[in-house]
C-alpha cells in the first residue's frame, strides 16, 4: 500500500471530504427524483406535457434520465478530483 | 499470442459493429427468406442455430487458461464493453418479456420496477463500484474475507451469494427452456438441456473472459429485437416512429377508453357475473375439504352418466378437469384465494392506468422501489462485473454506460405497455368473439392470453379477457402487423437475455466454491491448473443441478427470484458499504449485522408468505425493508462496543478510497 506514503493524510481527508460532498448531492437528487417525485404523484400528475401527466413521467422515464446523468456526472467530477487532488492512478498500460 | 489479444481488443468497436451489420443482413435475409416461402419453423431453427453458435463461437474463441482471464477477463474490458456485458447481465429473460406486462397489467404501480432496476446503480457507482475495483480481488467474498478479517466473514459471503444466484439461476433456465419449447416446438425438458448446452459453451473454457464477449453479443441482439417491433407499433398508431416520445398521446387514448367502458353497460353486466363467480368461491372455501370433495365427486358421476358410446374427447374432457382439480386442500386453499382476487379484481370498474397506488398502496410501492434498488446494488453477478476493467476511472464511467444500455430497455418498457393496452382497449375489446384479430387465437393456443363469452352476447368485454404478462412483448410484432422473421428475433432477444444472465450467475456460484471456498479456504497451495479444472467441473455440477431443478418447473421460483433482491440487500449491502465508508466497522460487528439483517429478512419473508405476519402492510416482496436497516445499525453500534479493526484493516480502508496504486491489482 505505497499509495498511502505518497499521497500526504491531510490531502487524502480533503479527497474523501469532496467525495462525500459530491455523493450527497448525488443522493439528495436520486432521493428527490424517485421518492419525493413518488410522494407528489397526484399533484405533478395535474401537470400535462405531450400527454404525459408529470408525475407519472417522472417514474416511467423521467427518474431514469436523471439516473444516467447522475452517474456520469459524478464519474466525471471524481475522475477530476483525482487529478487535483493527486490520487489519479499511474497510467494504463 | 499476446498479440493477438491486443489487436483484438484494440479492434473492439470495429469488430462489434460489423457483428451488428452481419446480424442485421441476417434478419433482412431471413425476411426475404419468409417472403419466398420459408417456414416459421425454418425460421426458428435457423434464428436459433445461429445465434446460439454465435455464441458458441464467440465462448471457445475466448478460451483462457490464465487464472486473471478465467475469473476477471485479464482487467482489460473497456467501460463502454463492460456497460454493455453488465446490461445483459443484468437484463434477465424477465426484464426483457416480462417487464412490459407487468407495466400492462399494474399501471403507475408497476414502475417500481423500472425505478428500482435502474435506481440502483446509481447506489452502486457512489457506493461501491469503483472501490470494489481499486481492491481488485476476485470475488465479492473476496472483499468481506480481506476487508473483516477471516474465513467467517467470507463464508457468510459465500452463502448469501449462492442463495442469491441460485433461485435467480433456475428462473433463467426456466426462461430458455420456455423459449426455445415455444419456438422450436420442442420438448420443456430438452429445451432446457440445450439451452444450458448454450451457456456452458460460453462460459466453460474461457469464464469471465469469454462471458464477457458473449455478453456483449448478447446485449446486442437482445436491444436490436426489443426496439423494432414497438417502433414499429408507434409509427403504426402516431406515424412517428420513436415510440418512447409518442406514448404519451396513448396514455390519453387509455384513459378515455377506461372511463367508456366502466359506463358500457354489458361490461357492468359482466363485473356482475364475475361478483356472483367471487360469492361461489367464497361459500367453496367456507369448507374446503367438503368442496373439493364434493367437485370430485360431481365430476366423477358426470363421468359415469356418460353413455358408452359418447365420443372419446369428452370422457377425455372430463378426466382432465378431474386431473386439474387441486390434489389436497391446502393446494386448493391457495389457488381459491387466488381465483377470488382475481374475479373481485374483474367484479370492479377498471382502475385507470394511469392512477398511483391503486393496485399497491405508496408504502408498499415505495418499499418495493427500495428494495429492488438496494438488491441491484447488491447482487454479486453485478458487482464482479467492475472487476473487470483495467482502471478505477474506467469502473465510475462504466457504472454509467451499464445503466445507459439498461436504460435503453426499461426506458421503452412503459411505451410497449401502452401501445398494447390501448391496441386491446380500442381494436379488441368490442369485437364480436367470432372475429377477434389471429394474434390472439395464436396466443391463445399456449395459454398467454385466454377469453370466454361470459354474458353469451358474442362480444368480447374487457374483462372477458386475461392477458398472461409474458404475452405483451411476445405479441407486440403480430398486433403490428410484422412478418414471422420479427417474432423470431424477439425469440432470439429474449433468448439472449435469459442465456446471458445465466452465465454471469453461473459463474458467480461456481466461483465462490472454487475460489472462495477451495483455494482460499481448503486448499491455499492450489496449483493454477487444479484451480481452474475444479472451477470447470463446478460449472458443469451447478448447470446441471439447474436445470435439474429447473425441469420440476416450480411456480414458487418466479417468487423466489424476487426475494433474491432482498437477501442481497439485506445481507451484502450493508457490509460492503460499510466496509467502505465506516472505519471503525469491525469484524464483529459486520457479522452479527450480516446475519441479522440476513435473518430478518429471511424471518418476515416466510412468516408474511405463509403465517399471515404482517408489520405496517408490508409485502412479501419488501421484506428488505426491515433487513437492510437493520443490518446498518447493527454493524455500525457492535463495531463501537467491540475493539477497533486493526492498524493493518484501517489502513486497507484507507488505500480502497483512493484510485492510486490500482495498477497493483493488475497483474496476477
Amino acid at each position: 500500500m505505497k499509495e498511502l506514503q505518497e499521497v500526504s493524510k491531510e490531502t487524502r481527508n480533503l479527497y474523501w471530504k469532496k467525495n462525500i460532498r459530491l455523493t450527497i448531492f448525488t443522493m439528495v437528487i436520486w432521493f428527490i427524483v424517485t421518492y419525493v417525485c413518488a410522494f407528489f404523484v397526484k399533484e405533478l400528475n395535474n401537470i400535462v406535457i405531450l400527454g404525459f401527466p408529470f408525475g407519472y413521467y417522472m417514474a416511467a422515464q423521467g427518474s431514469l434520465i436523471v439516473f444516467v446523468w447522475l452517474i456520469f456526472n459524478y464519474a466525471f467530477k471524481m475522475n477530476k478530483y483525482d487529478k487535483e487532488f493527486g490520487v489519479e492512478e499511474e497510467e494504463e498500460k | 499470442m499476446a498479440n493477438g489479444k491486443s489487436s483484438f481488443l484494440d479492434n473492439l468497436g470495429k469488430i462489434y459493429l460489423m457483428y451488428t451489420g452481419g446480424f442485421i443482413l441476417f434478419v433482412i435475409a431471413l425476411g426475404f427468406g419468409e417472403k419466398m416461402g420459408m417456414s416459421n419453423a425454418a425460421i426458428g431453427y435457423t434464428y436459433m442455430g445461429i445465434t446460439i453458435g454465435l455464441y458458441a463461437l464467440i465462448g471457445i474463441s475466448s478460451r483462457t487458461a490464465k487464472v486473471s482471464e478465467y475469473y476477471v477477463a485479464g482487467r482489460s474490458v473497456p467501460a463502454l464493453f463492460n456497460g454493455m456485458a453488465t446490461g445483459s447481465d443484468w437484463m434477465s429473460a424477465a426484464s426483457f418479456i416480462g417487464m412490459a406486462g407487468t407495466i400492462f397489467g399494474l399501471g403507475y404501480d408497476g414502475l417500481a420496477y423500472v425505478m428500482g432496476w435502474t435506481g440502483g446503480y446509481v447506489l452502486l457507482a457512489v457506493f461501491l463500484g469503483p472501490y470494489l475495483r481499486k481492491f481488485g480481488q476476485y470475488t465479492i467474498p473476496d472483499f468481506l474475507g480481506a476487508r473483516y478479517g477471516g474465513s467467517a466473514a467470507r463464508t457468510i459471503g459465500i452463502i448469501a451469494a449462492i442463495i442469491a444466484s441460485f433461485t435467480y439461476l433456475i428462473a433463467q433456465v426456466t426462461g430458455v427452456g420456455i423459449i426455445m419449447s415455444r419456438f422450436l416446438g420442442i420438448d420443456f425438458q430438452i429445451g432446457v438441456f440445450v439451452g444450458l448446452a448454450g451457456i456452458l459453451v460460453c462460459s466453460m473454457l474461457g469464464g469471465m473472459k469469454a462471458v464477457t464477449w458473449t455478453q456483449v453479443a448478447q446485449y446486442i441482439i437482445l436491444i436490436l429485437a426489443y426496439l423494432v417491433p414497438v417502433t414499429v407499433m408507434s409509427y403504426n398508431t402516431t406515424g412517428i416512429p420513436v415510440s418512447e416520445v409518442m406514448y404519451g398521446q396513448v396514455l390519453q387514448k387509455i384513459d378515455a377508453k377506461e372511463k367508456a367502458i366502466n359506463a358500457d353497460p354489458k361490461e357492468i353486466e359482466v363485473m356482475g357475473l364475475w361478483k356472483v363467480e367471487s360469492e361461489k368461491i367464497a361459500a367453496d372455501m367456507k369448507d374446503v375439504p367438503a368442496a373439493l370433495a364434493a367437485k370430485n365427486q360431481a365430476l366423477e358421476d358426470k363421468l359415469a352418466a356418460l353413455p358408452v358410446d359418447a365420443p372419446a374427447a369428452d370422457r377425455e374432457a372430463i378426466q382432465k378437469s378431474i386431473a386439474a382439480l387441486p390434489k389436497n386442500p391446502t393446494e386448493a386453499t391457495e389457488k381459491w384465494k387466488a381465483a377470488k382476487a382475481a374475479a373481485d379484481g374483474k367484479s370492479k370498474p377498471i382502475k385507470p392506468y394511469l392512477e398511483p397506488f391503486a393496485r399497491l398502496d405508496m408504502l408498499n410501492m415505495l418499499a418495493l422501489t427500495f428494495c429492488l434498488m438496494v438488491g441491484t446494488a447488491g447482487l454479486p453477478h453485478i458487482l464482479m462485473r467492475y472487476y473487470t476493467v483495467p482502471s478505477v476511472k474506467q469502473a465510475r464511467i462504466s457504472v454509467g454506460w451499464s445503466l445507459f444500455f439498461i436504460f435503453l430497455l426499461y426506458f421503452t418498457a412503459p411505451a410497449y405497455a401502452a401501445f398494447a393496452r390501448n391496441e386491446v382497449l380500442s381494436n379488441v375489446v368490442g369485437l364480436p368473439i367470432a372475429s377477434l384479430p389471429a394474434w390472439m387465437a395464436n396466443w391463445a393456443k399456449v395459454g398467454l392470453v385466454s377469453f370466454k363469452d361470459l354474458n353469451a352476447d358474442g362480444i368480447l368485454q374487457f374483462y372477458e379477457l386475461t392477458i398472461g404478462a409474458d404475452a405483451i412483448v411476445l405479441a407486440t410484432p403480430e398486433i403490428a402487423g410484422l412478418p414471422y422473421v420479427v417474432s423470431g428475433l424477439v425469440a432470439a432477444g429474449g433468448l439472449a437475455a435469459a442465456l446471458s444472465t445465466a452465465d454471469g450467475l453461473l459463474l458467480t456460484i461456481s466461483n465462490s466454491l472454487s475460489h472462495d471456498l477451495y483455494y482460499k479456504m481448503i486448499n491455499p497451495n492450489a496449483s493454477i491448473l487444479k484451480r481452474l479444472t475444479i472451477s470447470r467441473v463446478l460449472l458443469v455440477v451447478v448447470a446441471l443441478i439447474s436445470a435439474y431443478v429447473a425441469t420440476f418447473k416450480l411456480t414458487i421460483i418466479v417468487e423466489l427470484v424476487a426475494w433474491a433482491f432482498s437477501i442481497a440487500a439485506a445481507s451484502f449491502f450493508p457490509a460492503l458499504v460499510m466496509g467502505i465508508w465506516d472505519k471503525r466497522a469491525n469484524k464483529a460487528g459486520a457479522l452479527t449485522g450480516m446475519w441479522l439483517g440476513f435473518s430478518m429478512c429471511l424471518f418476515y419473508m416466510i412468516g408474511s408468505r405463509f403465517y399471515g405476519l404482517n408489520w405496517f402492510g408490508v409485502k412479501t416482496i419488501s421484506s428488505g425493508l426491515f433487513g437492510i436497516p437493520l443490518g446498518f445499525i447493527t454493524i455500525y453500534i457492535v463495531s463501537r462496543l467491540t475493539a477497533p479493526p486493526s492498524h493493518e484493516l484501517q489502513e486497507f480502508v484507507e488505500s480502497v478510497r483512493i484510485p492510486r496504486g490500482s495498477a497493483q491489482t493488475h497483474a496476477e
